[in-house]
């Protein structure tokens, strides 16, 4: 078999249904050995940036690792954008790049870039492999540290003349690496520690992330969560494994968190962290950070465990088999928890959450974005997969859709990329041909990797994007507003297209909203179309900001919440 | 800020070294010296890095190495006692009688030893810790050095302490 049948037989092996990429020179014969087969289906994405996040949304919603496959020097560029979201959410991938031949490595030949140098520090791991005879193990080892551990996108370089090349196929079945063996069992002592701790919490709180989802341990987390009868929150990243409509679920935490979960990190006595890493864009300042708090972190990585924050019991391991056996643990001793204490703290909490600080002033006159969300989710009944750019439209997809569900919210979280929304829900899409898949956006972040609309085409991909059209690049606006005395740099989108003309062009259905007494008819007519694609253009309010806010350098108990609602003083800098 | 000698284990593949030495300057960590070489089992490779910082600095620096696919097996020899030895060949001006003579008198205090000798040069060598190394360089440098080349640490653990697979 030649180089590349050996390729696409190993992601035939590994039960890989789609793959997302664009072909050039050096990946011709793979792509040719993927025309004479018809296990594997190849999207054709428009822009490889578009690839990869499209893999990276596939990967997201269904937990399998995507596949991307590109071509050498400008098509590996292009990917990186996309290696690197994926790296700074822990999104399992493959990514197959085409190298030039091997005896031109070096020469700076045509098309070539050192892929493996460029990619090094955003992949968890990549290869570059020399010999044909190495290719189907190279792609073993690929897909075994993409999926272990905490997972990661995994670059697999291969010169144009080893993919020409012959080797007898072995692929095998398991493997097992003398450098790299990640744990998932936990530590029983420090697990027993952990329950220990919770036993004696007064004002506990429990904070998951992004681990909480990929690690798959939303039963055993809720399961825990009743046991205990203790509040939670999550981050950006975790949202939806506790549901938002959980009675302990105070709402996401950090910079645009809500004031209960803000106020409750603060103010807690023991904190159970899970697959959360103290990001600065949840803690804020870290000086400030929980100062009472004695902490239980579990994680699969070791090296995220006290990075920022010292922790007092480490809990290695992956999350779903770590709370189950903690929640059995607790189980057992549910006497023990500290029930008055915490009814106590329970009611501390609900006057926390009596500022209602998701509030905001209501409009006839314009159209309010944290409205249109609400009245999205009312539409979708609450089932949608929701992907999102980056900006202000973001932060209130995850404030004001309440996710039932993990992978159902997919966004950019660590790296933050605009232009992740629209590919990404491609990938959610034809992972999920019959579900509900929405692209909540903005009228900056959309037109980042517009051109996939074209792909959305080919494929006959019903998406629904919503985009929350307030002529600006929202959040740096909301920043120059408060930090740089209204001055807007550059902030202020000009010559924006005509949405509808533009969709219609690509072959969809647009639509525009400008009165807020329209949200509602117009969300259901687009949500109605089940087979095709629909743009919907909201014009919103072009001045609102994202509350509540942390600003730079403050604690979580210093936040600001909307100053267009009601006057309490406590409001105003709480 | 605590001198810290990591040894470890790692694949002997192309790309492991500059893994790591990304990774040191990729999350702004300091590297004293680092030192690379196969060892009897030509699979692996054997690194010693010397780096300071903070305990918690250190802690993550173990962690974020172990975390390279390629690493093997990695120990802090300094959280032990062990042994630490580096190599330095120094060349000096050595011109005249009095020069040659001052040299050789130096080099025989510290125990180094002669190995290239021209009509104007002494080249010597020297091993031995750190400490050892830099005051022998401090000594020479009244009489005149043409050229330093220094190994970097290797470094060992003591006795029973190894690092194995
Ligand atoms: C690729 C990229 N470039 C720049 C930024 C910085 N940035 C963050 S939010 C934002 C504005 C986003 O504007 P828009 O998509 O209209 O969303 P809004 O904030 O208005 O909801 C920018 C430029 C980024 N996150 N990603």
């Amino acid at each position: 078999m030649t180089g590349a049948d050996i390729l696409i037989r190993c992601l035939q092996d590994e039960r890989i249904e789609l793959i997302f990429g664009y072909p050039g020179g050096a990946a011709l014969h793979i792509y040719d050995a993927l025309y004479r087969q018809d296990k594997i289906k190849h999207i054709l994405v428009r822009h490889e940036q578009g690839a990869a996040h499209a893999a990276d949304g596939y990967a997201r919603s269904t937990g399998k690792p995507g596949v991307v496959l590109v071509t050498s020097g400008p098509g590996v560029t292009n990917t990186v954008t996309g290696i690197a979201t994926a790296y700074m959410d822990s999104i399992p991938m493959v990514i197959i790049t085409a190298q030039v031949s091997s005896n031109l490595i070096g020469d700076d030949a045509f098309q070539e870039v050192d892929t493996v140098g460029i990619t090094r520090p955003c992949v968890k791991h990549n290869f570059l492999v020399k010999e044909v005879g190495e290719l189907a193990l190279a792609m073993k080892k690929a897909f075994y540290i993409a999926t272990s551990g905490r997972p990661g996108p995994v670059v697999v370089d291969v010169p144009k003349d080893v993919t020409n090349q012959s080797a007898a196929y072995h692929y095998p079945q398991r493997i097992n690496m003398r450098s790299y063996q990640p744990s998932r069992k936990g530590h029983r002592k420090q697990m027993a520690r952990g329950v220990e701790l919770l036993l004696k919490a007064e004002r506990p709180m429990i904070y998951t992330g992004g681990g909480a989802v990929l690690g798959e341990a939303q039963k055993p987390l809720r399961e825990l969560v009743e046991l205990l009868g203790f509040p939670c929150t999550s981050t950006l990243m975790g949202l939806g494994a506790i549901a938002a409509s959980d009675r302990h679920f105070l709402g996401m935490l950090g910079m645009h968190g809500t004031y209960e979960s803000n106020m409750a990190m603060h103010e807690c006595d023991v904190m159970l962290v899970v697959g959360a890493r103290f990001d600065d864009r949840v803690t804020g300042e870290l000086e400030k950070f929980s100062p009472n708090a004695r902490i239980v972190q579990i994680d699969i990585d070791p090296s995220s465990i006290g990075k920022n924050v010292a922790v007092e019991i480490p809990i290695v391991g992956n999350c779903n088999e770590v709370l189950a056996q903690m929640a059995s643990m607790v189980a057992a001793r549910c006497d023990e928890i500290q029930r008055t204490a915490v009814a106590q703290w329970w009611q501390q909490i609900e006057r926390w959450k009596a500022l209602k600080s998701l509030d905001y002033a209501s409009s006839d006159e314009v159209i309010k974005p944290q409205y249109v969300v609400q009245k999205m989710m009312e539409v979708t009944a609450g089932e949608a997969f929701v992907t999102s750019d980056v900006g202000q439209h973001q932060m209130w997809a995850a404030q004001y859709y309440g996710f039932e569900q993990p992978r159902r919210w997919i966004n950019s979280g660590g790296l933050g990329t605009m232009g992740f929304g629209l590919p990404a829900a491609i990938g959610v899409q034809l992972a999920h041909p019959q579900a509900t898949v929405a692209c909540i956006t903005g009228d900056a972040s959309i037109i980042m990797c517009i051109q996939e609309l074209s792909t959305c085409k080919q494929y006959d991909l019903p998406l629904k994007i919503i985009s929350l059209n307030n002529r600006y690049m929202g959040m740096v606006r909301q920043w120059q507003e408060f930090f740089y005395d209204r001055r807007y740099s550059h902030s202020y989108m000009d010559a924006l297209p005509d949405f509808i003309a533009l969709a219609e062009s690509f072959g969809h259905v647009g639509m525009r909203v400008e009165q807020p007494g329209e949200v509602d008819k117009v969300l259901r007519e687009a949500f109605a179309i089940k087979d095709r694609l629909v743009f919907v253009d909201v014009i919103t309010d072009p001045t609102e900001n994202v509350y509540p806010m942390i600003a730079a350098g403050k604690g979580h108990h210093e936040m600001h919440l909307n100053p267009g609602q009601g006057d309490d003083a406590e409001r105003e800098l709480a | 800020m605590k001198r810290t000698i990591i040894s470890l284990l790692l694949e002997n593949e192309s790309g492991a070294l500059s893994r790591v030495a990304g990774l040191f300057s990729a999350r702004g960590y300091n590297i004293e010296s680092l030192t690379v070489a196969p060892t009897d089992d030509d699979s692996l490779s054997r690194m010693t890095i010397v780096t300071d910082g903070s305990d918690s600095i250190i802690e993550q620096i173990t962690k974020q190495l172990n975390k390279l696919i390629e690493v093997v097996k990695l120990i802090d020899l300094t959280e032990g006692e062990h042994i630490a030895r580096e190599l330095m060949l120094v060349k000096v001006v050595a011109a005249n009688n009095d020069q040659r003579e001052e040299v050789k008198r130096l080099n025989d205090i510290f125990r180094g030893r002669i190995i290239d000798v021209t009509d104007s040069t002494y080249t010597l060598e020297m091993t031995g810790t750190s400490a050892k190394v830099e005051a022998f360089m401090d000594t020479l440098a009244k009489i005149e050095i043409v050229e330093v080349v220094r190994s970097g640490i290797s470094g060992i653990g003591r006795g029973k302490r190894a690092l194995k697979i």
